[in-house]
């Protein structure tokens, strides 16, 4: 079997312009910054990133690629979280930046249930809220619940800490967080890993993300 | 005597048990760890996908990089700390012995699916209905709500934590809540500094309050008729 194995710069050629682009991370923790740091210099536009947070464009942070906001190239967010987050504020008071909030256990369940094969599911979250609005509502065993659809992106760009050449990955504590569910659901996976090993070093009983959900691994140029 | 934060952090720390899976939110929840008598382990969850926070390690991304590499690959474990391992509120954590980490759904599942023993949070206002806002509030720019509406939805208790009123003087207690809302009807419990008031048979009633404190006093200070449970306990402010 071949090794998904490839160099940032062709991971990255994979991204189209008008994209939607599923971003991993928790406020910046676990985002792809090698594969992001890529992506802000290319020369794209109106893109649209969802992920839980802006952390990973907020120039506060360490690491941080404000530039994909402030250049034009994401130009809409689908986040739970917009936070005190200065680079998101801003751009979203210039116009450049549109957003849609999404409740962070509905977004990650939406996630899962693209990946999954599965339409969509009824929550009890959001009910009687503005998250309610143009929904179906529906009672179930006496309990109110909304519908929320399977939510699918073009391309994740994702982070763990190791992987092997055939996309086995396995992640650093927090640094999961929306990761695996973000690969879940994109038609095309890029995996950024901060060591690639060869098949057999992850124990199969270890592995977190399994590598039929991974198209390309990138190696991480993260400390 | 402690300051209101504390007296309420406190008093909500008297309600959880040994053994409690809880979220605390951002604000005054995040008091209540320090109020956990001695013997007793309430596991901590973060909704970034961690259960059994400790102790906290320092800010995340603060551009501390000699501690990002002396904590980075498998240099060191949950007990000492690692860059990649955070609160909901991107502050380096370390975990007690047991504790775990899991994706996001995974998370959720554990919250909307009625497996934490209470959520704790802050709130703008709360309502006679058990309503609760707590995410935004109208004319000013919006943060999101995070996982906030989720969290509330399947806790087994749902504890507000929150001054009585507002900076303006205001109550927070309300007939109708009439900023955005995070849940209908979600509200177990409210412990203020004033009194601790709990949703019982739908109805608000007082359980315990603040020592020296009368019920018209109370009452003038809260913006909905309240019910007074038969004894009444007095909080501990010290």
């Amino acid at each position: 079997m071949e090794s998904k194995v490839i160099d940032v710069k062709t991971a990255i050629d994979k991204v189209k312009s008008g994209d939607t682009v599923l971003v991993g991370g928790f406020g910046g923790s676990g985002a792809a910054f090698t594969l992001l740091h890529e992506l802000e210099k290319r020369d794209l536009t109106n893109l649209t990133s969802v992920s839980e947070d802006g952390g990973y464009a907020n120039a506060k942070l360490k690491n941080a690629c404000p530039g994909l906001l402030d250049k034009g190239i994401i130009t809409h967010i689908k986040v739970s979280f917009l936070g005190s987050n200065a680079t998101v504020h801003s751009n979203i008071n210039k116009g450049t930046l549109t957003y849609e909030l999404i409740p962070q256990g509905t977004l990650a369940e939406r996630l899962r249930a693209a990946g999954s094969g599965i339409a969509g599911f009824y929550t009890p979250t959001g009910v009687g809220t503005v998250v309610e609005e143009g929904k179906e509502r529906r009672t179930i065993d006496g309990k109110e619940y909304i519908f929320e659809k399977a939510f699918h992106g073009d391309i994740a760009l994702v982070k763990c800490f190791r992987a092997d050449t055939m996309g086995n990955a396995v992640f650093k504590y927090s640094a999961m967080n929306f990761n695996p569910l973000m690969a879940m659901a994109a038609k095309m996976v890029i995996l950024e890993a901060e060591e690639i090993v060869e098949p057999g070093e992850i124990e199969a009983d270890q592995v977190q993300l399994p590598g039929v959900f991974v198209d390309h691994v990138v190696q991480s140029m993260e400390v | 005597m402690l300051d209101n934060r504390n007296i309420i952090a406190k008093n909500v720390a008297a309600m959880l048990h040994d053994g409690d899976f809880v979220n605390l939110g951002v604000g005054i929840p995040t008091l209540v760890g320090s109020y956990i008598p001695e013997g007793t382990t309430v596991l901590l969850h973060g909704e970034n996908g961690i259960i059994g926070q400790d102790k906290i390690a320092g800010r995340a991304f603060d551009n501390d990089t000699e501690w990002e590499k002396a904590h980075s690959k498998e240099l060191t474990t949950s007990k000492e700390g690692h860059k990649d391992l955070c609160n909901a509120g991107n502050e380096y954590v370390t975990l007690i012995p047991g504790g775990c980490c899991f994706d996001s759904s995974i998370s959720f599942a554990m919250a909307r699916g009625g497996h934490l023993d209470a959520t704790v949070l802050g709130a703008l206002q709360v309502d006679k209905h058990g309503n609760l806002a707590n995410w935004a509030v109208p004319g000013k720019s919006v943060n999101g709500m995070g996982g906030a509406m989720d969290l509330v939805s399947g806790a087994k208790k749902v504890i507000v934590a929150m001054e009585h009123c507002s900076k303006n003087g205001e109550s927070k207690i309300v007939d109708e809540c009439t900023m955005p809302l995070t849940a209908i009807g979600c509200v177990s419990v409210i412990v203020t500094e004033l009194c601790v008031i709990e949703f019982l048979d739908g109805e608000p009633t007082v359980t315990a309050m603040a020592p020296g404190l009368t019920r018209d006093e109370l009452l003038a200070k809260t913006d909905t008729a309240l019910s007074f449970a038969e004894n009444i306990g007095v909080m501990a402010v010290e």
